[in-house]
């Protein structure tokens, strides 16, 4: 009679997931069917996607919306901006994050800070917009 | 039967790339021309469009300082970190947008166009979309074979302002004009010494290539150029290939940032090198069996001893245990160190590298113990966490004297948290 021998078994290339819960040997967890993925941050935030960037805010002109110096902001460079929204603007080459007005045929880069004035975007300035502030993280000290 | 769909490919390409990366986080730069340099800061590398005209590629930093400075041309260590992590957002944008992809380098990649209706619009629309959502332009060929493409963007790059960076060659007379004002010194995979041997032939553009007699070709060069040939008079020849599969070698080298002299110095470096190769290794869940370790003096000064001298040393059994190299590593210093030389350059190469499981090992053979993957496991985790370098090997300087010269570095704009673009 002929035999074979068969190596190990190589490892296959489909990854199952890992189930962390313990199968209990009396009853079934009555949480099993009821399983989600746990939350994460960069989903909400979608700071895994290719049009997503992270920034350091330098500047208190925005702390009206909750912005302050040394927050993080994601900017989402897919956004159309429109009216309304808070950005980061290229004013003369100088990366700024304003809320962005349009009124008319008017463009306003409103600071949201009563110690600076709006500026009235001229027919001299070089305005473009970077891309559209969708959150901010600050950090509270721990 | 259904039949088939004549093939269509496309090659977007990244205009000037690390030049391009280098303009997104610094707008005051949009029209100031930029050059990159190798590791070392050593020579160019790349240049945008408006510093073409003056810098050749491959001229030496320290020869054109003075120049690059009367022209205001602005000059960048290489920051792969940065070029890396763009050129990963431009291909997911690419590959979101589009069935088949193959990335071919950091900053083009084919994709298959086969039985779209408008391949021109589809090309304007991922143009623009991907300049919006990175800032970098690119430029897109369109044709039914990859040489053509690659003819195509090309086209497309050199007349920028007539073709909107879109090109496509799928029609005859579109097809006919490229290839006749083409030099044949353009074509891809035609190399300079290529060029002299056809033109001494009397082919001098790409059409004269397309028309030459295929078989002829393949006689006097080699089966690639009849491929070339034929691709060109628009029978597709080459597929569009398979993403990567595992590496078969895994490599970190670097030129030092001074000459060394002594073996400790060499020994930290070759450490260093180390834990990033093993990384990698375990990043793609190899084991290996040999390590190639080699040293070398600069080649070029003819004021300098020349000695360059490398060891493969066969380790006890396949593994990704960092420990383990390293010491193998380390020893292999000391068999390829000779005093009295001024050494410039280190490599660490794994060599038969094995998955898991591929190895058949006898009864007595050791392997790796399971403690060993384990401890691999949190180091890559710690440094996973905490940036690369949190956890190494004690061998391993944070600060080392012979670390490369990079000088003129940007930050790591979109990879590291202490490094983020500031926006006021």
């Amino acid at each position: 009679m002929g035999f074979s021998l068969l190596g190990p078994l190589a490892e296959g290339s489909v990854r199952l997931p890992l189930c962390t819960f313990k199968i209990p040997a009396g009853f079934p967890s009555p949480a099993t069917d009821h399983m989600e993925q746990p939350i994460s941050l960069d989903e909400v935030l979608s700071l895994r996607a290719p049009h997503v960037y992270l920034v350091t805010i330098d500047g208190d002109s925005m702390q009206g919306v909750g912005i302050f110096s040394g927050d993080l902001a994601v900017v989402d460079r897919s956004i159309e901006a429109a009216d309304g929204d808070v950005v980061v603007a290229l004013l003369n080459n100088e990366p700024i994050c304003k809320r962005l007005c349009i009124r008319g045929k008017r463009v306003v880069l409103c600071s949201e800070n009563p110690k600076y004035p709006d500026h009235h975007v001229l027919e001299g300035d070089d305005l473009s917009i970077w891309g559209v502030i969708t959150y901010s993280v600050r950090s509270h000290g721990h | 039967m259904a039949t088939k769909l004549p093939a269509v490919f496309a090659l977007i390409d990244c205009n000037s790339f690390y030049a391009s990366c280098e303009r997104v986080f610094r707008p005051d730069l949009a029209k100031v021309p930029i050059v990159v340099l190798s590791n070392n800061d050593g020579c160019v590398i790349a240049r945008s469009y408006d510093a073409k005209p003056h810098i050749k590629m491959g001229e030496p930093y320290f020869q054109i300082k003075d120049r690059l400075e009367a022209l205001g041309i602005v000059a960048f260590s290489s920051n792969y970190a940065l070029y890396g992590d763009m050129s990963e957002r431009v291909m997911s944008l690419i590959e979101s947008q589009l069935p088949a992809v193959e990335v071919y380098s950091i900053d083009e990649c084919f994709a298959d166009l086969t039985g779209i209706t408008d391949p021109c619009e589809v090309g304007r629309q991922l143009r623009s979309k991907i300049v919006q959502c990175t800032g970098i332009p690119v430029g897109v060929g369109i044709a039914p074979t990859k040489t053509l493409a690659k003819l195509a963007n090309y086209t497309a790059k050199r007349l920028q302002a007539r073709t909107g960076g879109v090109v496509n060659l799928c029609g005859e007379r579109e097809r006919s004009w490229v290839l006749r004002n083409t030099p044949v010194a353009e074509v891809w995979g035609v190399g300079r010494r290529m060029t002299l041997h056809l033109q001494g032939m009397g082919i001098m553009t790409a059409m004269d290539l397309a028309s030459a007699e295929p078989w002829m070709l393949r006689k006097k060069f080699s089966v690639v150029m009849e491929k070339t040939a034929r691709e060109l008079a628009g029978t597709s020849c080459l597929e569009l290939d398979e993403p990567d599969p595992l590496k078969q070698e895994i490599c970190c080298s670097r030129m030092f940032g001074k000459r060394l002299t002594a073996m400790a110095p060499i020994k930290e470096a070759v450490a260093t090198y180390m834990m990033r190769a093993s990384e990698k290794l375990r990043a793609q869940r190899s084991y290996c069996r040999k390590v190639r370790v080699s040293i070398r003096t600069g080649m070029f000064n003819p004021d300098e001893a020349k000695y360059a001298n490398g060891v493969v040393v066969t380790l006890p059994y396949p593994t990704d245990d960092v420990r383990l190299l390293t010491k193998a590593a380390v020893d292999a210093v000391e068999l390829v160190f000779r005093p009295g030389f001024k050494y410039s350059k280190a490599e660490v190469l794994l060599l038969d590298l094995r998955q898991p499981g591929e190895f058949t090992d006898d009864l007595f053979a050791i392997n790796q113990p399971a403690e060993a993957s384990r401890v691999m496991a949190v180091l890559d985790e710690i440094n996973g966490r905490w940036g690369r370098g949190t956890l190494r090997a004690a061998s391993v300087p944070s600060h080392p004297e012979w670390a490369m010269r990079r000088d003129l570095m940007s930050q790591s704009y979109t990879t590291r948290l202490d490094q983020l673009w500031r926006v006021g």
